[in-house]
């Protein structure tokens, strides 16, 4: 089990843990479409989301565009 | 039309789309407003939240420009317009780096430096400014595509709260001037088209508005009148009256009963 911060929340992840799962546990639409990750602050680009591993203690923001502006 | 960055835009009011109650209420409002682009922010993804804005803007034919709104420091602001880039596929960003909470205003030191690393990075920097013609300027000289002064605090409804800046700022210019935050009402926009802006960004006089539909068909002619009325030039302003009816011809009539 690797234990992470997601969105600012304490979260278990079990099974393999990649940036692509924590989309999917943070709750993003289907195949994270309008979604954008930072891992420990840095931009994961979309195409690397399966292949990187998600170690205990790391920080990860899931992003979409929501109303705002002016 | 005007462009930005090469790019030819048709409609001189861009929209924020901050403050509408909901999405159906904002694709009305931006449609009756004409607008082509509107602003969005990156927030947490929302597992309870319901539809797409990104989607909702596209049937409504607007394109998005992803801000920077809530980020204090330029590493973050970076950052943002980073995930917006990967997130949105564009490499446009309405850059906001605030001062404090209380007045929103952008914090002179970090937002340069953030359009610094940003047109770095091969960003379209459009970067929402103080009314200071200095930083402005330096604002263009770093690269950045278009400057966006603030007439007033962002949704203070205050309008243009220094004029004589805001035409400092247009007549140096050699990139668009979009006035972005404080109106509160269409003279607002049109006063900011009169004084040489390329266009208008808004979000809260049309989005807060009692009817935000008719408000914003209000600024759309507020802001093409504003446009037309600068194209076409103003009279200048005088002391006194200058009669507009022949001083010939006056007929003598018994001036008293």
């Amino acid at each position: 089990m690797t234990v992470v911060m997601l969105n600012g929340e304490r979260r278990e992840m079990n099974g393999r843990a990649t940036v692509a799962a924590a989309v999917e546990l943070a709750g993003a639409p289907e195949g994270g479409r309008g979604v954008a990750v930072a891992l420990d602050g840095e931009v994961v680009p979309r195409g690397e989301w399966a292949t990187t591993e998600v170690r205990d203690g790391q920080e990860l923001e899931v992003l979409r565009a929501v109303q705002g502006g002016a | 039309m005007f462009e930005i960055a090469g790019r030819t835009l048709e409609s001189r009011l861009i929209l924020g789309t901050g403050g509408f109650r909901n999405l159906q209420v904002m694709a009305a409002a931006a449609r009756e407003a004409g607008a082509e682009l509107a602003t969005v922010a990156m927030r947490r993804v929302d597992p309870s939240a319901r539809g797409s804005i990104v989607e909702v803007l596209e049937e409504a034919g607007l394109e998005v420009l992803p801000n920077t709104a809530g980020c204090f420091t330029a590493r973050e602001a970076v950052t943002t317009a980073k995930l917006a880039r990967e997130a949105l596929g564009t490499d446009w960003v309405k850059l906001e780096v605030i001062g404090d909470d209380h007045t929103l205003l952008p914090d002179p030191t970090e937002l340069l430096a953030a359009a610094e690393d940003l047109v770095a990075d091969g960003f379209t920097v459009l970067p929402y400014t103080n009314d200071d013609p200095i930083l402005a300027r330096r604002l263009e000289d770093t690269g950045c595509a278009a400057v966006m002064p603030l007439g007033s605090p962002i949704g203070s409804g205050m309008g243009i709260n220094n004029p004589y800046n805001l035409r400092l700022i247009v007549e140096q210019a050699r990139v668009p001037v979009i006035l972005d935050a404080g109106v509160g009402t269409a003279s607002d926009a049109a006063l900011a088209m009169e004084a040489g802006c390329d266009a208008v960004l808004l979000a809260s006089a049309i989005s807060r508005a009692a009817d935000p539909i008719a408000m914003a068909r209000a600024m759309r002619k507020a802001v093409e009148a504003g446009y037309e009325a600068r194209q076409a030039g103003r009279i200048p302003r005088r002391r006194y009256a200058q009669a507009s009816s022949p001083e010939e011809g006056i007929a003598e009539l018994p001036s008293a009963p």
